[in-house]
Protein backbone atom coordinates (compact mmCIF):
# COMPACT_ATOMS: atom_id res chain seq x y z
CA UNK A 1 0.00 0.00 0.00
CA UNK A 2 1.30 3.55 -0.77
CA UNK A 3 1.12 6.85 1.86
CA UNK A 4 1.71 10.17 0.71
CA UNK A 5 3.87 12.13 3.22
CA UNK A 6 4.16 15.39 3.49
CA UNK A 7 7.68 16.48 3.81
CA UNK A 8 8.48 20.01 4.98
CA UNK A 9 12.36 21.07 4.01
CA UNK A 10 14.68 23.90 5.49
CA UNK A 11 15.03 26.57 3.02
CA UNK A 12 18.84 25.64 2.19
CA UNK A 13 17.69 22.43 1.25
CA UNK A 14 14.43 23.31 -0.52
CA UNK A 15 17.14 25.39 -2.81
CA UNK A 16 19.13 22.29 -3.58
CA UNK A 17 16.23 20.21 -4.12
CA UNK A 18 14.51 23.50 -6.83
CA UNK A 19 11.59 22.85 -4.95
CA UNK A 20 9.53 25.56 -3.55
CA UNK A 21 7.18 24.20 -0.66
CA UNK A 22 6.34 21.14 0.98
CA UNK A 23 6.90 17.98 -1.42
CA UNK A 24 4.86 14.81 -1.11
CA UNK A 25 6.49 11.57 -1.28
CA UNK A 26 4.94 7.85 -1.77
CA UNK A 27 6.21 5.81 0.81
CA UNK A 28 5.53 1.86 0.41
CA UNK A 29 4.32 0.24 3.17
CA UNK A 30 3.89 1.68 6.83
CA UNK A 31 5.77 4.79 7.00
CA UNK A 32 9.13 5.29 9.11
CA UNK A 33 11.75 7.86 9.05
CA UNK A 34 13.85 5.60 6.91
CA UNK A 35 11.09 4.90 4.43
CA UNK A 36 10.84 8.57 3.96
CA UNK A 37 14.42 10.10 3.96
CA UNK A 38 15.29 7.10 1.18
CA UNK A 39 12.22 8.01 -0.79
CA UNK A 40 13.17 12.08 0.11
CA UNK A 41 16.37 10.67 -1.24
CA UNK A 42 15.62 8.86 -4.10
CA UNK A 43 13.33 11.53 -5.65
CA UNK A 44 16.11 14.03 -5.21
CA UNK A 45 19.41 12.91 -5.45
CA UNK A 46 21.08 15.96 -4.94
CA UNK A 47 19.76 15.46 -0.98
CA UNK A 48 22.12 12.68 -0.11
CA UNK A 49 24.42 13.24 2.12
CA UNK A 50 22.76 16.09 3.19
CA UNK A 51 20.25 14.85 5.88
CA UNK A 52 22.27 11.68 6.61
CA UNK A 53 25.05 10.59 6.82
CA UNK A 54 26.67 8.68 3.24
CA UNK A 55 27.32 5.14 4.08
CA UNK A 56 25.94 5.31 7.89
CA UNK A 57 22.52 6.84 7.07
CA UNK A 58 22.73 8.27 10.59
CA UNK A 59 21.11 11.89 11.15
CA UNK A 60 23.35 14.41 10.80
CA UNK A 61 24.16 16.12 14.11
CA UNK A 62 22.49 19.26 13.66
CA UNK A 63 19.42 18.06 11.97
CA UNK A 64 16.10 17.52 13.67
CA UNK A 65 13.17 15.88 12.18
CA UNK A 66 9.54 16.95 14.26
CA UNK A 67 6.18 16.07 13.71
CA UNK A 68 2.71 16.98 15.52
CA UNK A 69 4.68 18.94 17.87
CA UNK A 70 7.14 16.09 18.89
CA UNK A 71 11.15 15.76 18.30
CA UNK A 72 11.32 12.46 16.38
CA UNK A 73 14.77 12.98 16.27
CA UNK A 74 16.09 10.59 18.62
CA UNK A 75 13.27 7.57 17.54
CA UNK A 76 15.04 4.31 15.80
CA UNK A 77 15.06 4.65 12.02
CA UNK A 78 12.20 1.95 11.74
CA UNK A 79 9.83 3.81 14.19
CA UNK A 80 6.70 4.33 12.37
CA UNK A 81 5.29 7.94 12.11
CA UNK A 82 2.26 9.04 13.84
CA UNK A 83 -0.65 8.15 12.73
CA UNK A 84 -1.32 11.93 11.57
CA UNK A 85 1.55 11.92 9.56
CA UNK A 86 0.82 8.61 8.07
CA UNK A 87 -3.14 10.06 6.96
CA UNK A 88 -1.48 13.40 5.22
CA UNK A 89 -3.05 15.52 7.80
CA UNK A 90 0.22 16.78 9.72
CA UNK A 91 4.02 16.93 7.63
CA UNK A 92 7.15 15.70 8.52
CA UNK A 93 9.23 18.42 9.28
CA UNK A 94 13.23 18.52 8.37
CA UNK A 95 14.75 21.32 10.45
CA UNK A 96 17.95 22.89 10.71
CA UNK A 97 18.82 22.48 14.57
CA UNK A 98 19.17 26.07 16.25
CA UNK A 99 22.81 25.92 16.46
CA UNK A 100 23.88 29.99 15.83
CA UNK A 101 24.95 31.29 12.76
CA UNK B 1 40.22 42.03 -25.14
CA UNK B 2 41.63 40.26 -21.96
CA UNK B 3 40.40 40.03 -18.47
CA UNK B 4 40.30 38.80 -15.22
CA UNK B 5 37.75 36.94 -13.13
CA UNK B 6 37.86 36.86 -9.60
CA UNK B 7 36.89 34.15 -7.38
CA UNK B 8 36.14 34.54 -3.83
CA UNK B 9 34.44 32.16 -1.43
CA UNK B 10 32.93 33.58 1.86
CA UNK B 11 31.47 32.89 5.33
CA UNK B 12 28.07 33.36 3.61
CA UNK B 13 28.56 32.71 -0.24
CA UNK B 14 30.55 32.96 -3.20
CA UNK B 15 31.21 36.03 -5.53
CA UNK B 16 32.64 36.63 -8.93
CA UNK B 17 34.33 39.41 -9.26
CA UNK B 18 35.28 40.46 -13.43
CA UNK B 19 36.72 42.99 -14.77
CA UNK B 20 38.88 43.71 -18.15
CA UNK B 21 42.44 43.62 -18.08
CA UNK B 22 42.91 47.43 -16.83
CA UNK B 23 41.18 45.68 -13.28
CA UNK B 24 39.93 49.20 -12.65
CA UNK B 25 36.40 48.79 -12.96
CA UNK B 26 34.39 45.49 -11.43
CA UNK B 27 31.19 43.79 -12.05
CA UNK B 28 30.51 41.81 -8.66
CA UNK B 29 28.25 38.75 -9.07
CA UNK B 30 26.85 36.39 -6.00
CA UNK B 31 26.36 36.06 -3.54
CA UNK B 32 26.17 32.34 -5.39
CA UNK B 33 25.12 29.42 -2.66
CA UNK B 34 23.89 32.22 -0.03
CA UNK B 35 23.97 31.10 3.49
CA UNK B 36 26.25 28.68 3.39
CA UNK B 37 29.90 28.71 3.73
CA UNK B 38 32.14 28.45 0.47
CA UNK B 39 35.93 27.05 1.38
CA UNK B 40 37.07 27.12 -2.41
CA UNK B 41 36.19 28.08 -5.75
CA UNK B 42 38.41 26.85 -8.17
CA UNK B 43 38.50 27.44 -12.21
CA UNK B 44 39.83 24.64 -14.62
CA UNK B 45 43.30 25.83 -16.56
CA UNK B 46 42.03 23.66 -19.17
CA UNK B 47 38.76 25.29 -19.82
CA UNK B 48 37.84 28.71 -18.09
CA UNK B 49 34.48 27.58 -18.66
CA UNK B 50 34.78 25.16 -15.85
CA UNK B 51 34.49 26.20 -12.50
CA UNK B 52 34.30 24.01 -8.96
CA UNK B 53 33.17 25.46 -5.48
CA UNK B 54 33.57 23.48 -2.26
CA UNK B 55 29.79 24.52 -1.06
CA UNK B 56 29.56 23.44 3.02
CA UNK B 57 27.23 23.63 5.89
CA UNK B 58 27.49 22.59 10.05
CA UNK B 59 24.20 21.64 9.45
CA UNK B 60 23.69 19.96 5.65
CA UNK B 61 27.61 18.59 5.19
CA UNK B 62 29.37 19.16 1.69
CA UNK B 63 27.97 20.46 -1.50
CA UNK B 64 30.30 20.35 -4.55
CA UNK B 65 28.87 22.52 -7.13
CA UNK B 66 30.36 22.89 -10.82
CA UNK B 67 29.61 25.36 -13.30
CA UNK B 68 30.35 25.14 -17.07
CA UNK B 69 30.03 28.61 -18.29
CA UNK B 70 32.13 30.68 -16.26
CA UNK B 71 30.04 30.94 -12.83
CA UNK B 72 26.50 32.41 -14.46
CA UNK B 73 24.99 28.95 -13.72
CA UNK B 74 25.83 26.16 -11.16
CA UNK B 75 24.76 22.43 -10.61
CA UNK B 76 25.57 20.10 -7.54
CA UNK B 77 27.67 17.12 -8.52
CA UNK B 78 29.26 14.16 -5.92
CA UNK B 79 29.10 14.47 -2.81
CA UNK B 80 30.54 11.34 -1.14
CA UNK B 81 33.70 11.18 0.00
CA UNK B 82 33.90 8.00 1.33
CA UNK B 83 37.54 7.29 3.24
CA UNK B 84 39.50 4.00 1.29
CA UNK B 85 38.84 0.87 3.70
CA UNK B 86 38.87 1.07 7.66
CA UNK B 87 39.80 4.66 7.89
CA UNK B 88 41.89 4.15 10.78
CA UNK B 89 42.73 6.92 13.57
CA UNK B 90 44.92 9.87 13.73
CA UNK B 91 45.65 12.01 17.08
CA UNK B 92 42.64 14.15 18.54
CA UNK B 93 43.75 16.88 20.35
CA UNK B 94 44.38 15.64 23.71
CA UNK B 95 46.50 13.03 22.41
CA UNK B 96 43.66 10.24 22.20
CA UNK B 97 43.33 8.14 18.96
CA UNK B 98 40.35 9.58 17.12
CA UNK B 99 38.39 7.91 13.84
CA UNK B 100 38.81 9.62 10.69
CA UNK B 101 35.66 11.44 9.86
CA UNK B 102 35.09 13.61 7.09
CA UNK B 103 33.75 17.04 7.52
CA UNK B 104 34.70 19.19 4.51
CA UNK B 105 36.55 20.10 1.47
CA UNK B 106 39.25 22.93 1.99
CA UNK B 107 40.60 23.03 -1.69
CA UNK B 108 40.17 21.76 -4.99
CA UNK B 109 42.63 21.84 -7.82
CA UNK B 110 41.37 21.29 -11.09
CA UNK B 111 44.01 19.66 -13.33
CA UNK B 112 46.03 22.11 -16.18
CA UNK B 113 45.15 19.37 -18.71
CA UNK B 114 41.69 18.18 -18.47
CA UNK B 115 38.76 20.00 -17.22
CA UNK B 116 37.40 16.24 -15.85
CA UNK B 117 40.15 15.87 -13.72
CA UNK B 118 40.32 17.43 -10.34
CA UNK B 119 41.80 16.93 -7.12
CA UNK B 120 39.97 17.89 -3.34
CA UNK B 121 41.92 18.49 -0.30
CA UNK B 122 39.74 17.18 2.64
CA UNK B 123 39.21 17.42 6.60
CA UNK B 124 39.75 15.04 8.34
CA UNK B 125 42.73 15.34 6.17
CA UNK B 126 42.96 13.22 2.88
CA UNK B 127 43.62 13.15 -1.14
CA UNK B 128 40.77 12.88 -3.33
CA UNK B 129 40.65 12.76 -7.27
CA UNK B 130 37.44 13.04 -9.50
CA UNK B 131 37.85 11.99 -13.10
CA UNK B 132 33.97 12.75 -13.94
CA UNK B 133 34.08 16.40 -13.58
CA UNK B 134 33.00 15.88 -9.84
CA UNK B 135 30.66 12.90 -9.93
CA UNK B 136 32.49 10.46 -8.30
CA UNK B 137 35.19 11.00 -5.79
CA UNK B 138 38.40 8.86 -4.99
CA UNK B 139 40.36 8.87 -2.72
CA UNK B 140 44.20 8.76 -3.25
CA UNK B 141 44.79 6.69 0.30
CA UNK B 142 48.74 5.95 -0.34
CA UNK B 143 48.58 9.40 1.41
CA UNK B 144 46.68 8.70 4.60
CA UNK B 145 48.18 4.67 4.93
CA UNK B 146 51.74 5.46 4.08
CA UNK B 147 52.37 5.33 7.59
CA UNK B 148 52.76 8.74 9.46
CA UNK B 149 48.71 8.81 9.42
CA UNK B 150 48.52 8.21 13.28
CA UNK B 151 50.39 10.25 14.47
CA UNK B 152 49.04 13.58 12.69
CA UNK B 153 47.07 15.85 14.67
CA UNK B 154 44.62 18.62 13.95
CA UNK B 155 45.36 22.13 14.01
CA UNK B 156 43.16 24.90 15.55
CA UNK B 157 41.02 24.87 12.52
CA UNK B 158 40.73 21.50 11.86
CA UNK B 159 42.80 18.91 10.21
CA UNK B 160 42.75 19.61 6.89
CA UNK B 161 44.60 19.17 3.38
CA UNK B 162 44.54 22.47 2.20
CA UNK B 163 47.28 22.88 -0.20
CA UNK B 164 47.46 20.77 -3.30
CA UNK B 165 50.55 21.64 -5.69
CA UNK B 166 50.17 19.61 -9.40
CA UNK B 167 53.46 19.22 -10.81
CA UNK B 168 53.54 21.07 -14.42
CA UNK B 169 56.59 18.87 -15.60
CA UNK B 170 55.17 15.84 -14.40
CA UNK B 171 51.85 14.60 -13.78
CA UNK B 172 53.15 11.94 -11.04
CA UNK B 173 53.94 14.45 -8.94
CA UNK B 174 51.64 16.18 -6.52
CA UNK B 175 52.77 17.94 -3.10
CA UNK B 176 50.21 18.57 -0.61
CA UNK B 177 50.16 20.17 2.65
CA UNK B 178 48.38 19.64 6.02
CA UNK B 179 47.90 21.58 9.42
CA UNK B 180 49.56 20.13 11.66
CA UNK B 181 50.89 17.49 9.66
CA UNK B 182 53.23 18.85 7.53
CA UNK B 183 54.26 18.65 3.58
CA UNK B 184 54.41 15.33 1.62
CA UNK B 185 54.64 14.41 -1.98
CA UNK B 186 54.01 11.41 -4.30
CA UNK B 187 56.36 11.10 -7.51
CA UNK B 188 53.86 7.98 -8.58
CA UNK B 189 50.56 10.10 -9.24
CA UNK B 190 49.32 9.27 -5.53
CA UNK B 191 49.68 6.00 -4.81
CA UNK B 192 53.25 5.64 -2.38
CA UNK B 193 53.66 9.43 -0.30
CA UNK B 194 56.53 10.50 2.02
CA UNK B 195 56.94 13.09 4.87
CA UNK B 196 58.90 16.33 3.10
CA UNK B 197 59.35 18.01 6.08
CA UNK B 198 63.04 18.56 6.95
CA UNK B 199 64.13 21.47 7.77
CA UNK B 200 61.50 22.89 9.22
CA UNK B 201 61.63 23.33 13.00
CA UNK B 202 58.67 24.44 15.08
CA UNK B 203 58.30 25.23 18.48
CA UNK B 204 54.93 23.57 19.75
CA UNK B 205 55.64 20.38 19.05
CA UNK B 206 57.43 18.00 21.25
CA UNK B 207 60.12 17.29 19.05
CA UNK B 208 61.02 20.48 17.14
CA UNK B 209 62.02 18.81 13.84
CA UNK B 210 59.88 16.10 13.64
CA UNK B 211 59.14 13.99 10.63
CA UNK B 212 55.71 14.96 11.04
CA UNK B 213 53.71 17.33 12.96
CA UNK B 214 54.37 20.93 11.29
CA UNK B 215 51.48 23.43 10.87
CA UNK B 216 52.22 24.49 7.23
CA UNK B 217 49.63 27.12 6.97
CA UNK B 218 50.16 27.40 2.93
CA UNK B 219 52.98 26.77 -0.39
CA UNK B 220 53.51 28.31 -3.57
CA UNK B 221 55.08 27.41 -6.90
CA UNK B 222 56.20 28.71 -9.86
CA UNK B 223 55.21 26.99 -12.88
CA UNK B 224 58.81 27.76 -14.32
CA UNK B 225 60.52 26.51 -11.22
CA UNK B 226 58.49 23.18 -10.23
CA UNK B 227 61.43 22.42 -7.67
CA UNK B 228 61.24 25.64 -6.06
CA UNK B 229 58.80 25.59 -3.34
CA UNK B 230 57.53 28.57 -0.79
CA UNK B 231 55.95 28.12 2.87
CA UNK B 232 54.32 30.27 5.02
CA UNK B 233 54.40 27.62 8.23
CA UNK B 234 52.49 28.85 11.19
CA UNK B 235 55.80 30.44 12.34
CA UNK B 236 58.75 30.79 9.73
CA UNK B 237 58.16 31.68 5.84
CA UNK B 238 60.27 28.46 4.37
CA UNK B 239 61.87 27.81 1.21
CA UNK B 240 63.07 24.42 -0.73
CA UNK B 241 65.13 24.56 -4.21
CA UNK B 242 64.42 20.52 -4.41
CA UNK B 243 60.68 19.70 -4.58
CA UNK B 244 60.60 19.58 -1.11
CA UNK B 245 63.41 17.15 -0.10
CA UNK B 246 65.04 20.09 2.49
CA UNK B 247 63.69 23.33 3.39
CA UNK B 248 65.46 26.17 4.98
CA UNK B 249 64.38 29.69 6.58
CA UNK B 250 63.77 32.61 3.90
CA UNK B 251 61.74 34.86 7.23
CA UNK B 252 64.72 37.46 6.59
CA UNK B 253 63.53 41.15 8.16
CA UNK B 254 59.95 40.24 7.92
CA UNK B 255 58.57 42.22 11.45
CA UNK B 256 56.94 38.93 11.87
CA UNK B 257 56.80 35.74 10.28
CA UNK B 258 53.22 34.20 11.13
CA UNK B 259 51.17 33.93 8.75
CA UNK B 260 48.99 32.01 6.16
CA UNK B 261 48.74 32.74 2.18
CA UNK B 262 52.16 33.12 0.25
CA UNK B 263 51.88 33.69 -3.24
CA UNK B 264 54.36 33.96 -5.88
CA UNK B 265 54.25 36.82 -8.92
CA UNK B 266 52.96 35.14 -12.30
CA UNK B 267 56.36 35.98 -14.18
CA UNK B 268 58.81 36.79 -11.64
CA UNK B 269 59.85 33.64 -10.15
CA UNK B 270 61.44 34.71 -7.69
CA UNK B 271 59.02 37.30 -6.43
CA UNK B 272 57.31 35.98 -3.28
CA UNK B 273 54.56 37.44 -1.19
CA UNK B 274 53.32 37.53 2.24
CA UNK B 275 50.86 39.03 4.57
CA UNK B 276 52.67 38.77 8.15
CA UNK B 277 50.11 38.52 10.68
CA UNK B 278 51.13 39.50 14.55
CA UNK B 279 51.22 36.13 16.09
CA UNK B 280 49.28 32.82 16.51
CA UNK B 281 47.25 34.42 19.34
CA UNK B 282 46.44 37.33 17.73
CA UNK B 283 45.83 36.83 14.32
CA UNK B 284 45.87 40.73 12.95
CA UNK B 285 48.23 42.69 11.46
CA UNK B 286 51.16 44.56 13.65
CA UNK B 287 50.41 47.71 15.11
CA UNK B 288 47.02 47.83 12.88
CA UNK B 289 48.35 48.04 9.66
CA UNK B 290 47.71 46.28 7.13
CA UNK B 291 50.94 45.33 4.97
CA UNK B 292 51.88 42.37 2.00
CA UNK B 293 55.01 42.01 2.21
CA UNK B 294 57.19 41.45 -1.13
CA UNK B 295 60.66 39.86 -1.45
CA UNK B 296 62.30 40.08 -5.25
CA UNK B 297 65.07 38.06 -4.11
CA UNK B 298 63.09 34.34 -3.17
CA UNK B 299 63.59 35.58 0.46
CA UNK B 300 65.54 36.93 3.09
CA UNK B 301 64.77 40.34 2.10
CA UNK B 302 61.38 41.83 2.46
CA UNK B 303 59.79 45.23 1.35
CA UNK B 304 56.12 46.55 2.66
CA UNK B 305 53.88 47.20 0.62
CA UNK B 306 51.42 49.72 1.77
CA UNK B 307 50.11 51.98 -0.74
CA UNK B 308 46.38 52.14 -0.93
CA UNK B 309 45.79 49.88 2.55
CA UNK B 310 44.58 50.57 5.76
CA UNK B 311 47.50 51.60 7.77
CA UNK B 312 45.89 52.23 10.91
CA UNK B 313 42.96 50.77 13.33
CA UNK B 314 42.97 47.54 10.73
CA UNK B 315 42.22 43.98 12.95
CA UNK B 316 41.42 41.84 9.96
CA UNK B 317 43.35 38.63 8.94
CA UNK B 318 44.01 37.42 5.33
CA UNK B 319 43.03 33.36 5.43
CA UNK B 320 45.25 30.49 3.59
CA UNK B 321 43.59 30.15 0.51
CA UNK B 322 42.62 34.46 0.09
CA UNK B 323 45.53 35.58 -1.88
CA UNK B 324 45.86 34.72 -5.54
CA UNK B 325 47.62 36.42 -8.80
CA UNK B 326 46.81 37.24 -12.56
CA UNK B 327 48.67 36.56 -15.39
CA UNK B 328 48.21 39.52 -17.14
CA UNK B 329 51.79 41.24 -18.78
CA UNK B 330 51.87 43.47 -15.69
CA UNK B 331 50.85 40.69 -12.77
CA UNK B 332 48.03 41.29 -10.49
CA UNK B 333 47.66 40.43 -7.10
CA UNK B 334 44.58 39.43 -5.38
CA UNK B 335 43.61 39.12 -1.50
CA UNK B 336 40.62 38.92 0.48
CA UNK B 337 39.84 39.66 4.91
CA UNK B 338 37.90 38.36 6.81
CA UNK B 339 36.65 41.69 7.51
CA UNK B 340 35.32 40.95 3.63
CA UNK B 341 37.10 43.30 2.14
CA UNK B 342 39.02 42.09 -1.68
CA UNK B 343 42.00 43.99 -2.91
CA UNK B 344 43.41 43.78 -5.94
CA UNK B 345 46.72 45.47 -7.13
CA UNK B 346 47.42 45.89 -10.98
CA UNK B 347 50.81 46.52 -10.41
CA UNK B 348 52.33 43.84 -8.96
CA UNK B 349 51.78 44.71 -5.80
CA UNK B 350 52.85 48.60 -5.33
CA UNK B 351 49.44 50.46 -4.89
CA UNK B 352 46.15 48.65 -3.83
CA UNK B 353 42.53 49.37 -4.26
CA UNK B 354 39.28 47.52 -2.78
CA UNK B 355 37.31 45.85 -5.20
CA UNK B 356 34.62 45.34 -1.97
CA UNK B 357 34.62 45.95 1.29
CA UNK B 358 31.80 44.42 2.69
CA UNK B 359 31.60 40.79 1.98
CA UNK B 360 31.27 38.35 4.25
CA UNK B 361 34.57 36.96 5.66
CA UNK B 362 36.58 35.51 3.11
CA UNK B 363 37.37 31.74 2.83
CA UNK B 364 39.14 32.47 -0.33
CA UNK B 365 40.62 34.38 -3.22
CA UNK B 366 41.53 32.94 -6.97
CA UNK B 367 41.74 34.85 -10.28
CA UNK B 368 41.41 33.14 -13.79
CA UNK B 369 42.94 35.09 -16.59
CA UNK B 370 41.00 35.62 -19.58
CA UNK B 371 42.42 36.29 -23.12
Amino acid sequence: MNTVIRVVLPQHLRTLARVTGPVELAVVGVPTQRAVLDALEARYPVLRGTVRDHGTLRRRSFVRFFACEQDLSHDPPDTPLPEAVAAGREPFLIIGAMAGG
Amino acid sequence: MSGVRVLVGTRKGAFVLSSDGTRERWDVAGPHFPGWEIYHVAGSPADPDRLYASQTSGWFGQVVQRSDDGGVSWAPVGNEFGYDGVPGTHQWYDGTPHPWEFARVWHLEPASTDPDLVYAGVEDAALFRSVDGGRTWQELSGLRGHGSGPRWQPGAGGMCLHTIILDPRDPGRIVTAISAAGVFRTDDAGKTWRPTNRGLHSGGIPDPDAEVGHCVHNLAMHPSRPDVLFMQKHWDVMRSDDGGESWREISGDLPTDFGFPIAVHAHEPDTVYVVPITSDSHHFPPEGKLRVYRSRTGGDEWEPLTTGLPQRDCYVNVLRDAMAVDSLDECGVYFGTTGGQVYVSADAGDSWTPIVRDLPAVLSVEVQTLV
